[in-house]
């Protein structure tokens, strides 16, 4: 059994503000091995970046709440300090955020930026910060580094610069990479270079991967366990065949149906998922996802547990729906009865 | 005759013709102002769109689609080429003389958070259109927005809100109700979907098909997203560095790709299905798209190109004819017959070895374009 790098238990995350408590994330739990890739799905604000920023302290602030524990090599980050935490960063746990245009400085040249990332953890001097920058410049794949190391952000096209923030992350060979949407801001063909790039990196550098998306398709290639998130809860979490190809939970279903897919024959109708997501603040009761359900019924005003009752080891979902019957009834949802019909 | 002509002949009088349109930008330097260099942002496209059907513009970012979108609504002036709005050339109108027909075409935004004025109420955003061209009384036009507001799923009750108490889906939904409160006949939608969440844009694209089955509404739907573009177009039109390297019906674009910029784009589009992602056979394009400045000689895509050749350094490969209405320009056309491909060579030869054959009868001036010259009827058959 690989080496356990994470272990989150029971993680809650709470913000005061003006209009009451946000409960960004309410109380969720997995774990991470190395060499393997988890992917978190799910809406805009569903909690995920959220639960990404805690991992690396970066939701500390005065109106933040926290319970649970987030065990790194059995350390809890939630206790340790302010600067104590900031070895761990970088260290440890990289990151790469959504949007490359915002995250580098655009005053300082790409190679400063990695140096100085490089000399904040290490006591190196500025040659060999230098040179490792421009080794770690090639692997991302940027070409001719020694030069366009002296470059400034906006020189770069927004897949390099997704590269640079990715060589950035990786220059103190952290064992988990947190990517935040790495791919949205960018098309679809620099996408699949850097969907390719992360994964080949992940066995190179032998770490972890904790892939944040609201994407179907990227996460259907890259990930290897899957957690669905709505409404800062963990709905459903298995293996990528357990969800994609025996999805518990009628909101998954709906997710797959609403993307447009080259795969299959054009639908006439795409399904959706009706109204929108709910408050963080005042949450239904019982299922978060009761109100948007097409099968909803009594039994759903009170909360279903996230436990496994597929039967497959692994794979949990929070819905009281009879197994049998959502076998029955989901491919209406997911394919839009298009398959039928093929 | 040309590829063009007839692809534009099988239906009726086109809504937009837009013909060997190019929008440059310059960049100027020094003390002078002195132009230095030009933005080749669209370079020489031309295309129909019929009336009631979804023309979908798809490619990188960069290349030239949204600044297509702007120039054939006007809010671009061309450089170069003309812009056909039901019959009337519009490509050099001034603003008073465009705004009678700023009624029949309107446009949607990407961005619902930046295209809507945070300081104005939903009614006045949906209503200031009516007031701008004096349509109705107040009354009437109050009543009308409570009409636009409910078929594109808001409520009346809505009409006192401010932008920001909506979501990004709702503030999408005002958006396309004031493009629609001068009921056009033309909407030009520039990446409506892409700021929103699966959920929600599946909700839209919907919606936006009701709309156009309910107003007989006409669309140039610009997206970068393929499988929202499929959903939606009835053809397509992909665009690379300015340029048009495939125009195809819908369905047929995904089953039979042509030119290898296409595949590879389509190669690119995850799907949702993990065994399917394992099979498939995944083209990766090396490196970035090159700069629109001083773009790459003869075919645009050759330094990205797995099939790319001496000739495709030298020679830009027109936009040819394969047959129902599937255009490509590509000197290694893939998925095609050899038959069709004899067919294609035999037109080719007959005009002038130029860079674009596409030029249209009626345009015999030439004035930048050199190889533009009017084109013997080669394949009628």
């Amino acid at each position: 059994m690989a080496e356990r790098l994470l272990e989150v238990n029971d993680l809650n995350v709470r913000f005061a503000t003006e209009d009451g408590t946000v409960r960004a994330v309410d109380g969720i739990s997995f774990g991470l091995e190395r060499g393997k890739v988890l992917g978190i799905v799910g809406e805009s604000g569903s909690g995920k970046s959220v639960t990404a920023m805690t991992l690396m302290g970066l939701t500390r602030g005065v109106n933040a709440r926290f319970e649970g524990e987030v065990l790194y090599k059995g350390k809890d980050l939630l206790q340790v300090s302010d600067t104590e935490m900031q070895n761990y960063r970088g260290n440890e746990l990289g990151m790469i955020f959504q949007d490359p245009m915002t995250s580098l400085n655009p005053v300082y040249r790409i190679g400063e930026q990695i140096v100085e990332a490089i000399r904040a953890h290490e006591n190196v001097d500025k040659r060999t910060a230098r040179a490792r920058t421009i080794e770690l410049l090639r692997q991302v794949g940027i070409p001719n580094p020694e030069v366009r190391a002296d470059d400034f952000p906006h020189q770069f096209s927004g897949g390099m610069r997704q590269r640079a923030m990715i060589a950035m992350a990786l220059s103190c060979n952290p064992s988990i990479l947190i990517s935040d949407e790495p791919t949205t801001a960018l098309d679809v063909t620099i996408q699949a270079q850097i969907v390719e790039l992360i994964s080949r990196l992940k066995d190179d550098f032998n770490s972890a991967v904790i892939f944040i998306t609201h994407d179907l398709g990227v996460i259907a290639e890259i990930a290897d366990e899957i957690i669905v998130m709505y409404a800062g809860r963990v709905v459903e979490r298995g293996s990528k065949r357990d969800v994609f190809y025996d999805p518990q939970m009628p909101y998954t279903w709906g997710l797959l149906g609403s993307i447009p897919r080259l795969d299959r024959p054009r639908p006439e109708r795409l399904h959706t998922i009706e109204g929108m997501p709910p408050s963080l603040i005042n949450p239904p009761q019982g299922c978060k996802f009761r109100p948007r359900c097409p099968h909803a019924f009594e039994k759903c005003k009170e909360e279903p547990p996230l436990e496994n009752r597929v039967g497959t080891p692994g794979h949990l979902d929070r819905c009281w729906l009879d197994v049998e019957f959502k076998r029955g009834h989901r491919d209406e949802t997911i394919s839009g009865g298009s398959v039928a019909a093929a | 005759m040309t590829a063009l002509d007839q692809a534009s002949e099988s239906g009726e009088t086109p809504l937009l013709e837009v013909r060997h349109v190019k929008k440059y930008f310059p960049i100027r330097q020094g003390v002078f102002q002195r132009e230095v260099a030009r933005v080749h942002a669209v370079d020489d496209v031309s295309f129909t769109v019929r009336e009631g059907e979804t023309l979908g513009l798809v490619g990188e970012s960069g290349c030239g689609k949204s600044t297509l979108g702007r120039t054939i609504v006007r809010l671009l002036e061309p450089t170069d080429g003309e812009i056909i709005f039901q019959g009337t050339n519009i490509s050099h109108f001034k603003t008073r003389r465009m705004r009678p027909l700023r009624r029949e075409m309107q446009m949607v935004f990407q961005d619902p958070y930046a295209s809507l004025n945070p300081r104005k109420r939903v009614g006045t955003i949906v209503s200031d259109p009516m007031k701008i061209h004096n349509l109705g009384s107040r009354s009437e036009q109050k009543r009308r927005v409570g009409e636009i507001l409910e078929t594109v799923g808001l409520s009346p009750e809505h009409y006192n809100r401010f932008p920001h108490e909506f979501s990004g889906g709702q503030r999408q939904r005002i958006g396309i109700a004031r493009s629609l409160a001068l009921r056009p006949k033309l909407i030009i939608a520039d990446e409506p979907v892409s700021a929103l969440d699966v959920s929600i844009q599946s909700q839209m694209l919907n919606l936006l098909d009701d709309l156009q089955n309910e107003l007989h509404l006409t669309y140039v739907f610009i997206a970068h997203d393929l499988g929202v573009v499929r959903h939606v177009s009835d053809r397509i039109a992909v665009m690379y560095l300015g340029k048009i390297v495939e125009l195809s019906p819908a369905d047929e674009l995904y089953t039979r790709p042509i030119m290898p910029y296409t595949e590879a784009l389509l190669s690119a589009v995850p799907i949702p299905d993990p065994d399917l992602a394992e099979k498939r056979e995944r083209i990766v394009l090396e490196g970035d798209v090159p700069s629109p400045i001083t773009p790459p000689t003869g075919c645009r895509f050759h330094p990205r190109c797995r099939y790319a050749t001496d000739v495709c350094k030298q020679l830009e490969p027109p936009l040819a004819d394969y047959g129902n209405g599937h255009l490509a320009a590509c000197h290694h056309p893939l998925n095609v017959d050899e038959a069709t491909l004899q067919r294609v060579e035999v037109a080719q030869q007959h005009t002038p070895a130029a860079a674009d054959e596409s030029a249209l009868p009626q345009d015999t001036s030439g004035r930048s374009n050199p190889a533009v010259a009017p084109t013997p009827d080669t394949h009628s058959g």
